[in-house]
């Protein structure tokens, strides 16, 4: 078993509704509905469109119009959306009026657990019986892959909230297990409908980026700008072709800009990284930040330009190094009651 | 010819396992980046870029006290002196040779960044003419002269000037150790007194004075003034040739950092040293040649960024010592970053198996940035 340690913030949110009993009778959750729909006719009106076509993007940029609020974290802004998705999704009431109920597994306690397991193992079952079908009449088995590179199985929150119940360590496990059981089956292509309710598609990351292709200027030098940034630190760099390794930053050469050799170390490694220290010039035009900050944005920046003179597995090693990843340290904020972001005030015993 | 010199290095790298034939490859090797010859006179463009050797001998009679700090302990390090022969300095000896020693004295200004290397080059000229046997007035440093004196006295010579006995007579012993023939050749043409009782009588030789100043340090200061005038008025008669070289003189012109008992700051005319010292910039005289450098790094109240003529001069100092020829020295060219590079490994100073490699010296080449300062202080901890 492991347990995920960073979650993101959409995720940690705790399943409340199948914590305990009923926190919304069905009656109210029905009001909130009513009420939600005549608010979205009011607002409408308000801002001068038609109720009829409005839309619930419409409905988030009419508040976000009306309240607008500093805050930095979205989900504590105002917002207005439809009742389903506030009111999270609650279990009914599980027994009729005379106390019996309705589930077969109810007394197991974990009645949408043990009844997935049962469907799951019944496909199970399923597949082997149409194998031991084939091999009766001889045919050849299908033998067609599924793509395993970019799906990934439900995660343990995930399948908490498909299932409205908690679901515990030891159980999710066996029930990838199954799955995987399942998958690895020849002929599981019959149940890859089912399947497929259980498992997501992660983008590969590299896809989402493009390259640009390298300029020519008038001499017909070869060259890419890149753009970085570190801290309050904002860098352009120009990368050309054919150069001696001479850098110019704001005008001024990198000896008298960066005295301190850290700074002049960071600029020099992703040509150091990609062995391409004496080739290329760089000008560059930084602004903001201090001096470290400003050595890491042209770094950033170079390597960034750099991608468009280097093949891609190149640049999936630049990306892997580190080169390529902005830095989101930024100074943290002061509190109020402490002296600093961490530090507290002396403390005096009496 | 560096790409045979670059051949035989990596022959010599990988024969180094070989004990027998080490001696055989590290000597070709040698040919390439350092000469043999330790004449300044016969160095030409032919040997630009490359590393000569001045016997150690050499170096304590005629450096006492001119060379930089850092490449003293080189020296100590790798028990040899050498000495890079680059453009800027070539320049100046074919000047040196060619010009006319009956016109008064010409003005050389060695200028250029930060650690490029003029104070070298100022020390390859002395050198030079002490080879050829002209008389060398060296200043090391003038800004030491401005700065940081704990004793001030009230001249006795002139009321208003203040003297430094402490920066005169080591200056004078050093000036002792490297001009001594001369020393005992020079007669003096005045009668001098110091104070009420000693005096020197006319036609002395000029090392009872230099003594003199070295015994009685309250008149060092004026005895190197004596010292200066002697030597400026007899150069005209041309039984030798007199070169000033003179290290960071926009000392003399600047503000000093020394303050008189009642707290008001000192201008450096008030100074008896800069005083004399100025008087033997001025080009009237001749016989010899003045060779002066530049400095940022000792002056005083003036930004890091300026390194021309006209910023660290100063108006005044400008107007003084118009007309000059000014001698720009750059950063290392690439062939002479290959030949200092080169150097270094061949003295085992680079001990990192990286610097070794390629990268390694493209790496070097661009921290460094070429300048010759900063080269040494990357290469000292690796």
């Amino acid at each position: 078993t492991f347990r995920q340690i960073c979650t993101t913030t959409a995720v940690q949110r705790k399943n409340v509704g199948a914590s305990g009993p009923e926190k919304y009778t069905e009656a109210f959750i029905k009001k909130q509905i009513e009420e939600f729909n005549l608010g979205k006719r009011h607002l409408a009106n308000m801002m001068g469109e038609d109720p009829e076509t409005f839309t619930q993007e419409d409905i988030d940029r009419a508040i976000a119009y009306l309240f607008p609020s500093g805050l930095f974290d979205e989900q504590a802004r105002p917002m207005m959306k439809h009742p389903n998705e506030i009111f999270p999704e609650q279990r009914k009431i599980q027994w009729g009026e005379d106390g019996r109920p309705f589930h077969f597994l109810f007394y197991t306690g974990k009645q949408s657990y043990y009844s997935l397991m049962h469907e799951t193992y019944e496909k199970l079952l399923n597949v082997q019986k149409h194998q031991d079908q084939l091999i009766a009449q001889d045919l050849p088995l299908q033998k067609e892959k599924r793509n395993l590179a970019g799906n990934r199985w439900l995660t343990k929150i995930e399948l908490e909230e498909m299932l409205l119940e908690k679901v515990s360590d030891d159980d999710y496990s066996r029930f990838i297990q199954l799955l995987q059981k399942l998958v690895a089956l020849p002929c599981a292509n019959i149940e890859e409908k089912y399947i497929q309710k259980f498992s997501k598609e992660v983008p590969v990351q590299l896809q989402k980026v493009v390259i640009e292709p390298l300029q020519y200027d008038e001499r017909g030098v070869a060259f890419s700008t890149g753009e970085g940034k570190r801290k309050t630190a904002r860098a352009t760099v120009v990368v050309y072709d054919n150069g001696t390794g001479k850098t110019t930053v704001n005008g001024i050469d990198i000896l008298h800009y960066f005295p301190v050799l850290q700074d002049r170390e960071q600029l020099l490694f992703p040509f150091q990284f990609l062995g391409r220290i004496g080739k290329h010039d760089m000008v560059c035009t930084v602004s903001g930040g201090g001096r470290s900050a400003q050595a890491g944005a042209i770094r950033l920046a170079s390597a960034k330009a750099l991608r468009s003179f280097v093949t891609e597995k190149e640049v999936e090693f630049m990306r892997q190094a580190g080169l390529l990843t902005v830095d989101p340290r930024v100074k943290e904020r002061k509190k109020p009651g402490q002296e600093g972001p961490r530090r507290k005030f002396t403390w005096k015993k009496r | 010819q560096l790409d045979h010199g670059c051949a035989l290095h990596a022959a010599a790298r990988d024969g180094l396992s070989s004990v027998s034939s080490r001696d055989v490859l590290a000597e070709r090797p040698r040919a390439v980046f350092h000469t043999s010859e330790s004449d300044p006179a016969k160095h030409t463009e032919q040997h630009e870029g490359r590393l000569y050797n001045i016997p150690l001998e050499e170096v304590k009679a005629v450096f006492p006290h001119g060379l930089p700090h850092r490449f003293q302990q080189q020296i100590q390090t790798f028990n040899e002196a050498r000495l890079m022969v680059r453009k800027p300095a070539l320049e100046l000896l074919a000047c040196l040779k060619g010009s006319n020693f009956a016109h008064p004295a010409v003005r050389y200004v060695i200028y250029g960044e930060r650690g490029t290397g003029k104070t070298m080059t100022l020390c390859h000229v002395v050198h030079y003419c002490s080879r050829q046997g002209w008389l060398v007035l060296h200043i090391p440093d003038a800004h030491l002269w401005v700065k940081n004196c704990k004793e001030l006295l009230q001249s006795s010579y002139n009321k208003d000037r203040l003297d430094q006995p402490l920066q005169a007579s080591a200056w004078l012993k050093n000036f002792k150790t490297s001009n001594e023939r001369f020393l005992q050749e020079i007669k003096t043409q005045k009668k001098y007194m110091w104070g009420k009782r000693e005096s020197t009588e006319e036609g002395r030789p000029l090392r009872e004075v230099v003594e003199q100043g070295l015994a009685r340090v309250r008149s060092a200061s004026d005895a190197v003034g004596v010292v200066l005038r002697e030597l400026k008025q007899q150069s005209h008669r041309g039984s030798f040739r007199l070169l000033v070289a003179v290290d960071g003189v926009n000392a003399l012109w600047g503000r000093t950092a020394l303050s008189k008992e009642d707290k008001s700051p000192v201008s450096p005319e008030e100074l008896t040293l800069v005083h004399n010292l100025r008087k033997m910039v001025m080009n009237d005289w001749s016989g010899g040649a003045i060779v002066t450098t530049l400095s940022q790094t000792g002056s005083l109240f003036k930004p890091s960024s300026a390194y021309t003529p006209q910023e660290l001069l100063g108006k005044e100092g400008f107007d003084a010592l118009d007309p000059f020829v000014p001698i720009p020295v750059p950063n290392y060219s690439p062939r002479e970053f290959e030949s200092c590079y080169g150097y270094y490994l061949e003295r085992k100073w680079l001990q990192h198996e990286k610097a070794h490699t390629e990268d390694g010296k493209a790496e070097l080449r661009f921290l460094s940035g070429s300048n010759p300062r900063q080269l040494e202080r990357l290469a000292g901890p690796l």
